[in-house]
């Protein structure tokens, strides 16, 4: 059933899910003690607004070591409140260290599992996706997206085919780096998707023109990945000074002040950073409670940063 | 702009530095002792070589195969292919030299030395030497355990110089070139991908690949200026090569 942001407000209002209130529509500055939970725009299904990404982070090969510090960020996430791990065929042995890590934490309820289909050949999806799922150690996936549109029509079929006969709960496709917004535009208006998944920060932000605006419109879900360009703009930022405004409503680094900024977008449901690190993982998170800049406030945070 | 403009080689990087250089340290352990072993058979190329007998130039070939084998299969296809999808595609490229370097043995006479030390020669020598005892200390040197050493039959980056170092002693001749194909683009794929992780042993490759191309122009040129003085009489003989009393074909043939 599609569940429209208005429906889902009034719903959420009306306490009918069980859940406190979330996050107003309209950002502002006042306290919003759920605002890590976020609502899927076409199930109303609550989900921690700060998920964790695993492009290159999680991609560790048999490597002991690295597997079980990749083990110890997931713990972490799931005691943060768990949420929304991404991943794809496309990340090398991300999928095998994701797999690994839930078998070691229990398979914990409150992970959403997001990945994706990544074949030019439909006819070898299903066979991608079983392997993928069987890598995950998972029935079923949360959701399943087209990976970078590749075969997206032909994909999107399988998915639905899927999700119909309840072997998968969302659709989604993804862009990155801002690439191919003309075609994505297209399918969010043609293609009843739950989720779409984009680059959206405080440099990359053609999103805001016309995809987020009709993710709201059409009732989709928007991932945001590359929250912080790969590091390159946390990096960029580090010795600039953080706005006093900023540090008014609780934003320590600039890695918080750009997820603020990403979840204070109305449009958005889930960021997913990644990372190698415990601290680093728990700051994401930090990012999401407490209050979220409003529109004056975003767009001096977007003027500081473009004008550096 | 078209999207396909929009990439950059980071875009396709898909692993960390750590995670990369900490293969070096788990094929080390995994193999231990084979690494000493290595750089002990790797040592023993030169020696076999400069005693221009057909049982050691075939030995150095086989040597050389069963190097470029191993890496082959052990490291890109085993170790490095998991964090690397474009490693699998390069795994059979090595796979390819190991079967040259077996041809060479089997069924020409091995690999050759060639007469004199003229610049092509002493290249080759130092980069034999810099790829078995300089390059495995690029590792403590970055402030990387020597744990992770780069060494020659066990990493492919000192496997490929050392290669190109052998092509270098080669007498010419038309096989000659097939041995510098397989290690320089193996050299440029690393490059690229040291680069992109911001590592500066990815000059490494770098240089070693442009040393080899201006040596080969300076072969060109040499050749094309001894062409215009005289037309030689046996081109092989000509540019050195020493070859065994009633042998078979060297590197120049596989076969007659």
């Amino acid at each position: 059933m599609q569940v429209d942001r208005r429906r889902f407000l009034l719903g959420s209002a009306a306490g009918s899910l069980g859940l406190t209130a979330l996050r107003p529509l309209a950002p502002a500055r006042a306290q919003s003690p759920e605002a890590e939970q976020r609502r899927v725009p076409s199930s109303g299904q609550a989900v921690p607004a700060v998920g964790l990404g695993s492009w290159i982070t999680f991609n560790v090969g048999d490597d002991p070591l690295l597997r079980d510090e990749c083990v110890e960020v997931m713990a972490a996430f799931v005691e943060e409140g768990g949420g929304m791990i991404d991943c794809s065929p496309m990340y090398g042995s991300s999928q095998d260290t994701i797999g690994y890590g839930l078998e070691r934490l229990g398979r914990p309820a409150s992970v959403f599992s997001a990945e994706k289909v990544w074949t030019n050949s439909v006819d070898d999806g299903p066979t991608q996706i079983a392997e993928t799922r069987r890598k995950w150690g998972l029935p079923r996936f949360d959701l399943l997206q087209v990976h970078n549109l590749v075969a997206w029509e032909g994909h999107l079929d399988t998915l639905f085919e899927m999700k119909a006969a309840g072997n998968l709960g969302y659709v989604g496709i993804t862009t990155s780096h801002g690439r191919r917004h003309d075609l994505l535009e297209r399918i969010m208006e043609r293609q009843p998707i739950d989720f779409v998944q984009l680059t959206y920060n405080l440099l990359d932000r053609d999103a805001e023109a016309r995809l987020l605006p009709l993710a709201r419109e059409k009732g989709i879900g928007v991932i945001v990945n590359r929250p912080f360009q790969g590091g390159a703009l946390t990096r960029r930022l580090r010795n600039a000074p953080l706005p006093e405004a900023l540090r008014e409503i609780g934003v320590e680094t600039w890695a918080q002040a750009i997820l603020k900024y990403i979840l204070s977008e109305p449009a958005v449901t889930v960021a997913i950073p990644a990372t190698t690190r415990v601290a680093h993982l728990r700051e994401n998170k930090a990012a999401a409670r407490g209050p979220l800049p409003d529109a004056a406030l975003r767009a001096q945070i977007a003027e500081q940063v473009r004008a550096l | 702009m078209p999207a396909w403009l929009s990439y950059r080689p980071a875009d396709f990087l898909l692993f960390s530095p750590r995670t990369y250089w900490r293969l070096f340290e788990l094929e080390n352990a995994a193999l231990w002792p084979l690494p000493p072993i290595a750089l002990l058979l790797g040592l023993a190329l030169p020696v076999l070589l400069l005693r221009r007998r057909p049982a050691t130039d075939r030995t150095a070939a086989l040597l050389l195969a069963a190097a470029w084998a191993w890496v082959g299969w052990s490291f890109l296809w085993q170790r490095y292919a998991p964090i690397n999808w474009a490693a699998a595609y390069l795994a059979p490229l090595f796979g390819l030299k190991a079967l040259l370097f077996l041809g060479l043995a089997v069924r020409g006479d091995g690999l050759r030395l060639r007469e004199g030390l003229d610049p092509q020669a002493a290249t080759g020598f130092a980069l034999i030497g810099y790829a078995l005892l300089l390059h495995p200390l690029t590792a403590p040197l970055a402030g990387r355990p020597l744990a992770g050493a780069e060494v020659f039959g066990i990493a492919p980056d000192p496997t490929a110089i050392l290669t190109l170092g052998i092509a270098l002693l080669q007498p010419p001749g038309s096989a000659r070139h097939l041995l510098f194909l397989i290690p320089s683009l193996w050299l440029a794929a690393s490059a690229a991908t040291l680069l992109t992780l911001k590592a500066y042993e990815g000059w490494i490759p770098i240089a070693t690949l442009t040393l080899v191309c201006l040596l080969g122009l300076l072969s060109l040129w040499r050749a094309h200026w001894a062409g215009s003085r005289r037309a030689p009489k046996d081109e092989t003989a000509g540019d050195g090569d020493q070859r065994h009393t009633g042998d078979r074909p060297g590197i120049g043939k596989l076969s007659e």
